[in-house]
Order: C-alpha cells, then structure tokens, then sequence
C-alpha cells in the first residue's frame, strides 16, 4: 500500500463524483457511497500504518510486528536506521525544459495523517447519517464530505510544496462550502466568506514561501529535497528564513493561530460533524502537519536548536493563552471548544517552533481524537438534548441524567484535553512541555504549564453548564440514537488510550520509534525521558485548573471540600484556608481571568483585530469605489474623453474654414499662391 | 495527407468559417434554422480542422510546421506566410472551441434586434479575424487579421449591445484602432530600418541586429501601445467594461475569451523575440503596471454594483497576472502567460455565458436587486460558483496555472532586465500574491449577493427556468475542460514549453 | 521693344480678373472676370513667344482659348442651372457644401 498510497486519496475523489452525479438516487441519498468510500479508504490506510511500522522494524532490528509481515524477512545491509520515506512520482507539469511531478510520499507522519483523517472522516459519515437526517442537502453534504476527505488526503500525501498547495486550498474550499452549507442566512454565509479570505490571506504566505523555497533548493518543489537543501543551508541562512516566515504566515492563516485566528469561531456556522471532522480534527491542522512536513525549513530559517524564542514558538505560545483566555467568556458549547482547538493548536505550533517536533505531531494525533470526540458530543447534546441549540446557559444544564453516554465520553474527552492521566492528552502535551524546558526554551515552559491550567479550567465551566444543575432548556431530552453514540465510544477508546504510544513515562516509545523521520531531518532533535517531577507539575496544573473553576462553579461544594480538610491548613495557609482560597480564586484568579482579562482580550478580538479584518474589508471597498468613482471614472477615463473632446473642438475651428462659399474658397487660393510665389521669390 | 500538412490544412481552419459566413449570407433571409446549421457545421468542421491539426502536430519538433509560405505582396516583400508552434496551437484550438460553443448557445439567445443571419455570419468573420492571427507569420498578414477582428465586434456591440451601445463599440473601435495605427508604424519602421522584411521568424532570429538600441525601444513602444490597448493594460483598460457591459453575451465572451488574448500573444510572438532588448529595457516598467493592473482591477471590482462590469474588471487584474508573466522575459512566466491565456478564456468566457444566462432571467444585472440564485436556479447557481472558484485561482482548476507560475517567475526574472534589480521584481511578486486574496474577494462577494440568501420579494413569484439544454450543450465542454487543465495543466505545458524555452530560454 | 508694357497690361487684367472672381456676386460677372484672367495669360504667352521667337507660346495661347471657350460654355450652363434653381444667379447662395 505504501507504492499505491493514490489509492486512499482517489477513492473519496472517485465518491465525490459519483455522489454529485448518482447521490439521489441511491435509497439513503448517497450517504452509503460515501461511507463505504471512506472506510476502504480507512482500510487501506490501516494496511498502510501496518507496512510503515514493518519496514521501520525491519530496517531498525526490532520486531513488534513481525507476524503480520508476511515472510518479509529483513536481509543483510537493510539493517541501518535510515528509512527512506516511499516516493513515486509522475509527470505532472513542465516549463523551461524542468519536469515536474506530482506524487506521494510516504512516510510516518503521512501514515499518521492518513490513519486519522480516514478515521475520523469515517465516524462522522456514520454519526451524520443520524445527525443530519433530513437536511435540505443531504446528498450535496455527503458529496462535500467525500471531496474534503480526498483533497485532506491529497494533501497528506503530496510529495512536493506545491501539490500541498493544491490539497490545501481545496481543503479551503470544502471548508468554505461546509461553514455555509445553510447559505439562506447571511451569518453562515458571511462566517464562510470569512474563513475563506483569513485563511487565503495566510496563504499569500504559504504561497510566496512555497516559492522561496523552491529557488532556495534548486528549482524543486520536493519536500524531501527543500529539506535536504535546508538543512544544508543551501544559498544562506538569510533566505531559509524568509522561506520559513513566508511559510510561518501560512501556518497561521490555516491553522488559526493568533493573531488570524478570528475566524475559526466563526466557522462554527457550519454543521457540527463538520466543526469536529474540518475545524477540529483535520482541516486545521493542515498547517502544523506543513510546518513538520517541511520542518528542515524551520529548524534552519529560525534556528531552533538556538533555543530562547523564536517567531514560530512564540505565534504558538501566544495563541495558547489567548484562544483559552478567550474560551472562558463564551456560552455557545461549540466556541468554548473552538477556542479551545486554537490553543491546542497553539501547542502544535509551539510544539514546532521549540524543537518537539515528535511531540508536535503526537499531540496532533490525540487532539485529533478527543477534539473530534468533544464536537461529536456537543453534536449529540444539540440534537437530542437541546433542540438544536448550542447555548450552555439557556438549553442545557443537568443532562448527565438523560445523555450517560453522551455524557460519560465528554468527560473523557475532557480530561484528555485537560491534560489528566491517562487519558492521551496527558502524553502529548506533558511531552511539548517538556521538550521545551530541554531545548532552552524557558519561557514556553511556563506559557504550556499556563495554558494547561487554562485548559483544565474552561472545560471544567464548560461542563458545568451542560451537565450540571438543573434543566433549563424546554422538551424531554434523551439519548442519541446508536448512529451517534457509536462514534463517541470509538473515540472514547482512542482517547483514552492513544497516549500510550508514546508514554514516556513506562518508556514506551512506539510513536516516536514508528513515525519520526530518519531521513533529511534535524538530527539534532532530541527527546527528553520523563521525569516525574516535571510530569507531575504539570498533572497539578491541570487539576488546579479544575479545582479552581471547580470551587468557582460548584461553590457550596468547594466550600465542603476544603472545610474537610483540616490537616492542609497547617502546611499551606493560603492553599488550605478555604475562605481566603474562595476569595483569592473567585474575587482574582477566576474573576479576573474570567472578567477583565478575558473580556479584555475578547473585546481585543472583537473590536481590535477582527475590525482591523472588517475594516480592511471596508476600506478596501472604499478605495475601490474611490478608486473607481474618481480616479478611474473622470481622471483615466477622463482623459480618454478629454481626447475626443480635443479633436472635436479641432475640428469646430476648421469648421469655419469650409464655408460653402467658393469665393472664399478662391480668395484662400489666390492668396496662397500669392504667399508662395512670394517665398519662391524671396528664397530662390 | 500531404497536402493537409503543407500548408492547406491550416489555410482551411482559417478562411473555412469566409466559406461558411458566404454560405449564411447566401441562405433565404426567413429560413432561421438553415443559417443556424450552416454556421454550425462550419464551426464545427473549422474546430474538426484545428483537432486535426493538432494531431498532425508534431510535438518534439522545434520551429514551425504545418505553414506555407507563399509569395503575396511583392512590391513590400510581404509574403502569405502561416505556421503553427507551441504557443500557436494551444490559441487556435481555444478560439476555434469557444466559436462553435458560441454559435450553439446563440442557438435561441439571439439578442434584440434578433437578426440571427447577420450576427452569424459577423461571428463566423471575426473567427477567419482570430484564428489568422493565431498562425499569421508575416507581420502584414498579422497586421490584416489583427484588424479584421474589430469590424465584427464593432457590429455585435453596435447593433445587438446595450442601452449605451453606441458610446461602448465607438470606445471600442477607436481606441484599438489607435494603438493599431502606432503598431503598423512600429512594423513599417522596423521594416525600413531593419532588413526589408517582414517574415516574423527571420526577424526574431535576427534579435534586432542593425537597430540602434534607442530606435528599438521607439519600435518596442508603438508595439507596446498597440497591443497592450488590445490586452487591455492599464491604464489602456477603460474601452474593457464599457465594451462588455454593453455588449451581448457572445460578444462579450469572445471578447474576454479570444480578443484580448490578441495582445497578449502580440506580446509573445512578435514585440519579445523581435526586439529583445528593447523588451529588457521595458520589462520593469510592463511588469509595473502589470501589477497596478491586478490591485487596480481587484479594487474596480469592489466598486462594482453590475455582474457583468465586475466580470469586466476582473479581465484587467486577470490580464494582470498574464502581462505579469510576460514581462519576466523567463520560460516559466511566459508558459504561465499562455497557460493564463487560455485559461482566462475559459473561465471568464464561463462567467459572461452565466451572467448573460442570468441577465437573460431576471432581466438585471444589478447586485443589489439578486440574490438566492441557489434557491431557484441551483444548477446555474453551482456553475456560478464553481466559475468563481476557478476564476479567483483555486488549485485543481485552470485559473490557478496561469496565476501561480506568473507569479513564481516574478521571484527569478530574466538576466539583463533593465536595473537588474531583483527586488524590483520581487515586489511585483508580493503584490500580485496579494492580488490573489482580493480576487477572492470579489468574486466570493458577488458569488454571496447572487447565489446565497434568500430570493429577493420581487422575483419570488416568478418562474426561474434552472440552465437549458443549448446552454448545457455549449458549457459542459468548457466545464470539463476547466477542470482537466487544472488537474493535468502539462496538456498545455507540454505543447508550450519546447517553443517558449527555444524562444526566450537561456 | 520692351516686353514690359505687355507684362503690365496683362498683370492689369490679371488684377481686374481676381477682383472680379472675389468680388462680384453674379454667377455671369465672375465668369467674365475669369475670361479676363484667362486672356491676361494669353497676353503673357504670345508676348514671350515674340520675345524668345519660339511658336511654343502661341500654341500655348490657342490652346487655352479653346479651353476657355468651352470652360465658358460648361460654366454657363451651371450658372443657367444654379438660375433656375435658386431664382438668383448670385453666388453667395450657392453654399450648400457649407461644413
């Protein structure tokens, strides 16, 4: 599978088409073609991690999967560590007598992003099925669905720049068509404009770094050649770094990050599989997923292994802060967990920008589970709790008693995003964390400890008020049908325990052994074993971020708890004195992050950065109706006329000249002579 | 099939639709249906021609083939010389294409004041005008076929146009008459001075040897005028939206779709080769207002209330990208330049058959009086939206060949352009990259004013009929090939790039 | 025998002749002024012809007397014509071909 790796992309492709052209007339209107679509296309991609992870065993000497290898039997001098990734390629353009391809290229991280796009993609065909029973477009959705997955692919396994290029932007699509998929009212319609424009104004990025790189590696848009270039630092470490920032810039605009991050709230218009399948799980990390695919460019043009900050570290570390800050103030269930991706992927990036690219990606591969776990939920509650609606305040509240499912894998989902043993998360970002305390970057030690507390706290609110309490919405709520629930309970199970693939803390190592690049990579990149104090710092931080909103939201219960506990008061006056903990967390920690600071940086959002966006908009528009009403329309336009006008007048004076009168006309010519023969005499 | 190979095969795919065009004019002026056929099958039989021209053509020769080169004007050396190449191919099949899609959606979309033997045969002699420009070889012979094209146009706009079609062909006529004239006195001088001919492959393998440099770019500038006037360039664009708002639909699509490809490979096949280092002393200054172009028309199009103007201003940034190219002197600009052309023709010769499709339903183009085109024509509506997406540069379509190579070669220009200043070029670059967020911009603006929301009060009574079978029949070729370039640009790549590199490479 | 008083007889005529042309609004008048600048020619042609002894000259004059008859016919008839049209044989009416 790994020389045919086209296959997984050009199913979807190859469902698209037949959706778009045979979708109505199939008896569930097309949603059975692309389910099946998907889940070969899991299949195969399934056979595709298998025969990574065996070739990886194989070159390296190990054997966890020897059994299903088939007979292959490693043989004498395939024992290095270097795995080449699989390349194949075909002509696909040509200029100036250069050839260029498209093609894949297989690899670890290609075999994680397609085992996860695939599945994903295939529990939220299945959980639409139930979730969007009866929509206006049904088939039109499941059409889109299929598209995005084939372009996800597409993208995943391009084995140059310019073929993720492609991929990307058609991701861009289906993202804008999905977000204003109900395009009757203009909020869902303006939300996808928006997406649309903030991430193609990223792309400018992507799009001039694809260049730069490209002259920079010797007029190649190969990935694996930009990294071997790069790392060499082939023409200069000047111009990596402006490929590198060029792309950076991409990265921002695709993967939400501060200060473009405005629109993925936005997006949230959009129906709910699609919030977790595009802006949770897949889509969005499109950018990270560039930023280790073409890492080399990175680690030359930022100097990572430099350590302190750098541009990429601190776009991710920033974003952390700000996305979570801002997830505390929203009562729409789905922005609370949009905001929550943003930070999130604010990890990923700084994950990147400190030199934990294994981790990066390994969090890219949890997140992927449990954010797609959370937004499926928040699905359910909406269709089968709320009657469609997304606010925590008003329409929910109590439902843990009507949703147990629903209700037990959010909690999962939670706790893996909060960062908790064992759940993944816990794995994934305790290893970011530490991997920046071990490459010099200090500082994003302290900004990822942050923004774990963070984490913990909101989810803990966000929970709260969905589950908690009393009933505030109208109707019976009830448990989802089987359609909805399966998805949760399989990524449930992922949740919990995708993270042991690499639990540094049992040393085992799999992900990093199976996916790391060994071939035009940093070898400088390092991994640092787990240490338990670090480990637990970090464990503490999110359970004081539960703990504090937890005293915050369930006061009476906070009360309770520290009032039991005598024996800390002895110790840690502060901590154990309940009343002065209530004080400090409610009237300063969580009243200030959740007032002052938190609107502040809402109020930045909403009227700094996003009426920067507005007014750019605007005032484009206006230049534009300057430009035309003034400029073009009387001063070049003018001109143009000003011309004829010219002529004309021209002509009115000669006018006068043709009088019709012959006489006129002869006295003209006498004179004319007259003159003449007079000059004649004159200069002869 | 010698005799098809020397020569007559490509004098058939050019005065075949003269053949047709008489046939028409001499068919019973009551029997519609008879002219209809008559242009029909001529266009069909003159596209069959260029199909099996390019399969004649063989793909790994360098230079012409197919031509002739016969004696015409002896007393000015002026010969019938005609050929085919890389860059002429991919031109002829697109122009003899969009002919005959022109001449089936024409089929009961004859505008007022209806006249349908008239309006056909002035399509079939614009075609004779277009396709002899495309294999024209000696600059007289180009010169006649450039001029050709404008009578026809001048007619459609002036007699079958809009409420201000006088103004609008008048513009038209005039102002590229005036850059032709300062043309013909560049081909005149560049004959007097030059080498006493006017054979254009003699001329470009002479480089401009015997000019003195400073006449050359006196020479370089009367072609630049004439042909930009004819792209449109700015700031020579203003005849563009005045000319295609008024304009009826196949005018306007053969306007944006093949006239102004004219210039363009003016540009390519005439002004560059023959005179090139006139052309690196110009390089900065057409690259400069290239990229004025791109913003430029990008702002236009904000500004616009009327779809079919905003498809017009779209030509000015889109032609952008195209000159952009053309101005780096680099193999990978000017494949990117045909490959725009073409591809330009494609999607805003789509956009033009929608918006007249649409104009023809609601009997508007105005923005502000649209909207909810998905709800009752969804058909038309997606095809809306995918012109959009195709015209703003989506990868996986055909726009984006022409857009991303331009601007790629803009990082790396030709050695020996004047200044020699990468940065120059490099901020051309930036800002036509930025170009590319505006494009979408407009479009998916007016995408959302025509297509989302819901139908506006006035026109929810009335009966909107979702896209016809002549209009299926004329743009399910285009569809396709939109998406068969963009998903395999190398069938244009491949046919462009052994010229473009034997041209302008090294 | 001095050729100057010949030159001066004709010049005399000439002038006569243009100021009639210019001058007089009868359609008939300035035909006549247009026989005078005529034969004023015709006086100059004869008189170099003596001088030089060439017959060149004379031929020259009859020439233009024939022309002249017929200019005279042509030219007349026209007048006649632009008579019966305007009721007025005067030129200033005769402006149709005004700009």
């Amino acid at each position: 599978m790994l020389d045919y790796a086209w296959i997984i992309a050009f199913i979807p492709a190859v469902s698209f088409v037949a959706i778009l052209l045979l979708g109505r007339k199939f008896p569930r209107h097309g949603s059975e073609i692309g389910i099946a679509a998907v889940g070969a296309s899991f299949v195969l991609a399934c056979v595709a991690v298998v025969q990574w992870i065996n070739r990886v065993e194989n070159a390296t000497g190990a054997s966890a999967f020897k059994a299903l290898g088939k007979g292959f039997v490693a043989k004498a001098g395939e024992h290095e560590a270097v795995v080449k990734p699989v390349v194949h390629s075909v002509t696909w353009w040509q200029s100036g007598g250069l050839k260029f391809g498209a093609g894949t290229q297989i690899d670890g991280l290609a075999v994680v992003l397609l085992f996860v796009v695939t599945l994903v993609s295939l529990l939220v065909h299945v959980y639409s099925t139930a979730y969007m029973h009866g929509d206006r477009r049904y088939t039109y959705f499941y059409a889109a669905l299929s598209l995005f997955t084939a372009s996800m692919l597409l993208l995943v396994i391009a084995d140059n720049t310019l073929q993720l290029l492609v991929g990307w932007e058609l991701v861009g699509l289906c993202s804008f068509m999905l977000i204003g998929h109900w395009w009757e009212e203009g909020a869902n319609s303006n939300a996808a404009l928006k997406a649309f424009f903030t991430t193609r104004t990223g792309d400018v990025g992507l799009m001039i770094g694809v260049i730069v790189t490209f002259f920079a590696a010797g007029q190649t848009f190969n990935i694996v050649s930009i990294n071997e270039a790069a790392l060499a630092g082939k023409g200069g470490h000047a111009l990596w770094l402006g490929g590198a920032v060029c792309l950076l810039v991409g990265i921002i605009g695709k993967s939400g990050q501060f200060p473009l991050h405005t629109w993925l709230p936005d997006a949230m218009a959009g129906p709910t599989p699609v919030s977790a399948l595009i802006h949770a799980a897949t889509m969005v990390v499109a950018g990270v997923y560039l930023g280790a695919r073409v890492y080399g460019v990175f680690w030359q043009g930022f100097s990572i292994d430099a350590g302190g900050v750098n541009a990429m570290a601190l776009i991710g570390g920033v974003t952390i802060i700000i996305g979570a800050l801002l997830a505390f103030v929203q009562d729409d269930i789905k922005k609370v967990l949009a905001y929550s991706t943003i930070s999130q992927l604010g990890y990923m990036v700084m994950g990147l920008g400190v030199g934990a690219w294994t981790a990066a990606v390994f969090h890219l591969f949890t997140h992927a589970f449990f954010k797609a776990l959370l937004f499926l939920g928040a699905g359910s509650i909406s269709h089968s709790g709320s009657h469609h609606s997304f606010d925590m305040k008003r329409d929910m509240g109590g439902l843990r008693k009507y949703m147990p499912i629903t209700f037990t894998t959010f909690m999962i989902g939670s706790a893996a995003l909060a960062g908790l043993p064992p759940f993944a998360g816990f794995f994934s970002k305790d290893e970011i964390i530490a991997t920046a305390g071990h490459f010099g970057y200090d500082a994003f030690l302290y900004i990822g400890l942050a923004g774990a507390f963070l984490t913990a706290a909101y989810m803990t609110r966000a929970i709260y008020y969905t589950f908690f309490g009393e009933f505030r919405g109208h109707g019976q709520p009830h448990e989802s049908p089987p359609a909805i629930t399966g998805p949760l309970v399989v990524l449930a199970a992922f949740s919990v325990f995708a993270g042991w693939l690499n639990a540094t803390v049992v040393h085992v190592e799999k992900f990093q052994q199976w996916f790391e690049p060994r071939f035009a990579f940093p070898t400088q990149v390092i991994h640092p074993s787990f240490r338990f104090g670090e480990g637990a710092i970090a464990v503490i931080v999110a359970l004081a971020g539960v703990g504090v909103a937890y005293a915050y939201y369930w006061r009476g219960v906070g009360h309770g708890v520290t009032e039991r506990n005598p024996l800390a008061r002895l110790g840690y006056r502060f901590l154990l004195n309940k009343y002065y903990l209530d004080d400090l967390y409610e009237r300063v920690i969580v009243a200030g992050i959740k007032g002052p600071i938190a609107r502040a940086a809402y109020w930045t959002n909403q009227n700094l950065i996003d009426a920067v966006i507005n007014g750019v908009g605007k005032g484009t528009r206006a230049v534009g109706q300057f430009t035309y009403d003034v400029i073009d329309q009387r001063v070049v336009d003018g001109a143009v006329n000003g011309i004829a006008e010219a002529s004309g007048e021209t002509g009115g004076l000669l006018r006068y000249m043709q009088s019709g009168r012959v006489q006129w006309y002869a006295a003209i010519l006498f004179f004319a002579v007259a003159v003449l023969s007079l000059a004649l005499i004159v200069f002869s | 099939m010698n005799w098809f190979d020397s020569g007559w095969g490509l004098t058939m795919a050019v005065f075949l639709p003269g053949v047709g065009m008489l046939a028409v004019l001499a068919a019973p002026k009551a029997d519609e249906t008879l002219q209809k056929a008559i242009a029909l099958v001529t266009t069909l039989a003159t596209f069959g021609v260029t199909i099996a021209l390019a399969a004649t053509f063989n793909y790994d020769k360098k230079g012409l083939q197919l031509g002739t080169d016969k004696a015409w004007i002896d007393v000015i050396n002026s010969r019938y010389h005609i050929g085919l190449d890389g860059i002429s191919l991919p031109l002829l099949l697109l122009s003899a294409f969009i002919t005959v899609l022109c001449v089936i959606y024409s089929w009961d979309h004859f505008p007022e004041p209806h006249n349908p033997k008239a309006f056909l045969a002035l399509i079939l002699l614009l075609e004779i005008g277009m396709n002899g420009t495309f294999v024209a070889q000696d600059l007289i012979l180009f010169f006649v076929f450039f001029e050709i094209v404008l009578l026809p146009m001048f007619f459609m706009i002036g007699v079958w146009g809009g409420p201000n079609r006088e103004y609008a062909s008048i513009k038209f006529f005039l102002f590229t008459l005036f850059g032709s004239a300062l043309m013909l006195l560049s081909f005149l001088a560049l004959y007097f001075i030059g080498p006493n001919t006017f054979d254009i492959p003699k001329l470009a393998a002479l480089h401009g040897a015997g000019i003195v440099h400073s006449t050359q770019n006196l020479i370089f500038a009367g072609m630049f005028l004439g042909f930009a006037i004819k792209v449109p360039m700015f700031p020579f664009h203003t005849w563009l939206p005045d000319a295609h708002t008024e304009a009826p639909t196949v005018g306007s699509v053969l306007l944006a779709a093949i006239l102004l490809k004219l210039g363009t490979y003016g540009f390519i096949r005439i002004a560059l080769p023959i005179l090139p280092e006139a052309a690196r002393d110009w390089a900065p200054w057409i690259g400069l207002l290239a990229v004025i172009g791109i913003i430029y028309g990008a702002l236009g199009c904000l500004a616009q209330r009327d779809m079919k103007r905003l498809i017009a201003f779209s030509s000015v940034a889109h032609m952008g990208f195209v000159m952009l190219g053309i101005a780096t002197l680099t193999t990978f600009g000017i494949n990117a330049a045909i490959f725009g052309m073409v591809a330009h023709g494609l999607i805003t010769g789509m956009l033009f058959f929608v918006a007249g499709s649409v104009q023809e339903r609601f009997e508007t183009r105005q923005l502000d009086r649209l909207g909810g085109l998905l709800t009752q024509a969804p058909k038309l509506g997606w095809i809306l939206g995918f012109c959009a997406m195709a015209s703003l540069g989506l990868p996986g379509l055909a726009g984006f060949w022409g857009e991303f190579p331009a601007i790629l070669s803009a990082y790396n220009p030709a050695s020996g352009i004047a200044g020699s200043e990468f940065v120059v070029f490099r901020t051309y670059m930036v800002i036509a990259a930025v170009g590319t967020v505006l494009a979408a911009g407009y479009l998916l603006w007016m995408l959302q004013r025509v297509a989302f929301g819901t139908v506006k009060p006035e026109w929810e009574h009335v009966h909107i009929h979702d896209v016809h079978v002549p209009e299926w029949i004329a743009w399910t070729p285009m569809l396709l090939l939109i998406v068969a370039l963009g998903v395999y640009p190398n069938i244009i790549f491949r046919v462009t790039d052994g010229t473009v590199t034997r041209l302008f490479g090294g | 025998m001095q050729i100057n008083q010949f030159l001066i007889l004709s010049a005399f005529l000439f002038c006569t002749g243009i100021y009639g042309v210019l001058a007089r609004r009868n359609g008939v008048l300035v035909l006549m002024s247009v026989e005078l600048m005529l034969n004023a020619v015709n006086i100059n042609l004869v008189a170099f012809a003596a001088f030089n002894h060439s017959v060149s000259g004379q031929v020259f004059a009859l020439f233009v007397i024939t022309i002249a008859a017929a200019e005279v016919g042509v030219g007349l008839a026209i007048v006649l014509l632009i008579y019966r049209n305007l009721r007025s044989p005067d030129l200033d009416h005769v402006d149709q071909l005004k700009g």
